[in-house]
This record gives C-alpha cells, structure tokens and sequence, in this order.
C-alpha cells in the first residue's frame, strides 16, 4: 500500500502557500519568477496525486503540457528581465513601473 | 495522522518524509536566500524532490523530464541570466516596500495555505472515472502517456510546437539591444551580443 494521496495534496499547498509568500515579498525580479516556479510545481504534483486517485492518465498529461508551457514562459520572462536590466542596472520589481521602458 | 499513514509500507513512508523534507527546505530555501544564485540551486533542490514524489507515484516518464527540463534547462537558464547580469546584487530581504507588507504577505500566505488545504483534504474531488484512458492498464507508464498524447489530445499537442516556435522568436526579438537600427545593428553588434543570443535559443 502506497502514501494516502492527502499527504501529497498536503505537501502542494504548503509548497504553493512558500511559493505565493516568496512572490509576495521578494523585490528581485529574477527570485520572483522562481517563486512562480515553485507554485507551478506544486501544481504539477497535485495533477500527479489526482492522476492517480482517479485512476486517468489525463493528470500526467496535464503535467506534460505545463512543463512545456513553463520552459516557454520561462525563455520568454527572463528575454524580458534581461532587456529590463540592460537598460537600468539596479532595478527591482518596484522600478518597473511603467509600461514604455 | 496515524491511521493514515500505518497503511504504508516502510520504504514509501521513508522516500515520501525525506522527498517532502527536501521539497520543504529547498522552497524555504529559495524565499529566504539572499543570494539569487543560492535560490536558483534550493530550487534545484525542491524540484528534485518532486520528482522522487513522481517516481513514487508511478510517473517515471514525468520523473525523468522533470529532472531534464526543469534541473537541465529551466534552472540553468535562471543560472545563466543571473550570470549575465551580475551576482554581487544581493537584496535586503527585510525590506518592505509600504509599511506592514510582511504582515500583509504572511497574512496572505496562511489565508491561501488553509483554503488550499481544505480543497485537498476535504475530498471534494468528483470521482469520476478515466475520461481518457485508465492508469491501471498493464502497460509501461510512456507508452500510455504517448498513446494519450497521439489520440487524444493530438491538437494541443500540435498548438504547443507552435508556442515553442513563438518562444523562441520571442527570446530573439527581445534579447536584441534596442539602441541601435535594425540595419546598423547587424553591422556593429557586439560579439558578446551575439553569443548571448545564442545561448538564450540553444538552452531553450
């Protein structure tokens, strides 16, 4: 007999709730977009326990769309943070505050 | 809490505890870190951890590409912008923005954490059964997986390599530097320029 499934459920809400504080109260760009890592993570877990629990493959292939979707997120975000701090060096998340550069 | 967990085997108990134990610090680890490239490599971290928990739970393919795409490209990525950028930043994490913001965060935090728990652990999910293929069938785990992604969701599957060709043709646009015109900028572009761009695509 394996873990009960609530215990992982569990432990993703404590990961999404870490990831939702983080993003919450870093000012780095680059740690906050970690941050949103960590809560598509803790997503991507919960799909697997439900994926499982149900008995559907359905969960697992979920899972795959958003690892995909992530890496594009991720090249395209960090396009943008490199653009942002090549024109202003120090800035943080509350530097960037309006929409022309 | 117990009751729960007298119905595991020893070995499945002492790969959740230490998988989740890692999870848990590794995530701490990147809130907390001053350092961005300390985040970076506790992310590292949490995200091994899941993939134990997905080998525990009989997902080996998800398993593997977690390690690959996410350890192998996502977080060297992260790695290499904050290279680029210069690592000796360092942020004070105590520094609140408008007065009370680590109150209003952390308030915040307990408020999302209960709710998500009461949706996990209530059993409030449907029950409904393998819409798109059962997980019980006695086939390897990549091969149903392949199966479900070739049948059924064949169109998403189609619209994602799309989304990676925009991607990329979006890491380009934006990766270029923004002074110059587009004719003078291919003439006197830096080679440092140019080798950026490239690694930017050649990770992704």
């Amino acid at each position: 007999m394996t873990i009960d499934g609530t215990w992982y459920l569990t432990l993703a809400a404590v990961l999404f709730s870490i990831g939702a504080v983080g993003l919450l109260v870093r000012r780095n760009v680059l740690v906050m977009f970690m941050c949103v890592e960590l809560m598509l993570n803790a997503a991507n877990l919960t799909f697997v326990t439900f994926s499982r629990e149900l008995n559907d493959i359905g969960g697992q292939v979920a899972v795959f769309f958003v690892l995909v979707v992530a890496a594009a997120e991720v090249v395209v975000g960090l396009g943008i943070i490199v653009a942002i701090f090549r024109r202003r060096p120090e800035a943080t998340a509350d530097d960037a505050n309006v929409l022309k550069g | 809490m117990g009751a729960l967990l007298a119905t595991a085997t020893l070995p499945d108990l002492a790969t959740f505890v230490v998988a989740a134990v890692i999870c848990v610090t590794g995530a701490f680890g990147v809130v907390l870190s001053r350092n961005p490239v300390h985040a970076a490599l506790s992310l590292v971290a949490t995200l091994f951890g899941i993939a134990v928990l997905f080998v525990e739970e009989n997902a080996q393919f998800l398993a593997a590409v977690q390690v690959i795409v996410y350890t192998g490209a996502i977080v060297v990525l992260f790695l290499f912008v904050i290279m680029l950028l210069g690592v000796d930043r360092r942020e004070r994490v105590i520094a609140d923005q408008f007065h009370g913001q680590h109150y209003v965060a952390g308030g915040l935090g307990a408020l999302i954490l209960a709710e998500v728990l009461l949706l996990g652990t209530g059993h409030w999910s449907t029950g409904a059964r393998a819409t798109s293929g059962a997980l019980s069938r006695p086939i390897p785990n990549v091969d149903q997986l392949g199966r479900s992604i070739f049948t059924t969701y064949l169109l998403p599957f189609e619209i994602t390599s799309a989304l990676l060709v925009v991607a990329v043709i979006a890491a380009v646009v934006l990766a270029r530097s923004h002074e110059t015109s587009p004719l003078e900028d291919t003439k006197d572009k830096s080679p440092g320029d140019a080798t950026a761009e490239r690694e930017e695509v050649g990770s992704k």
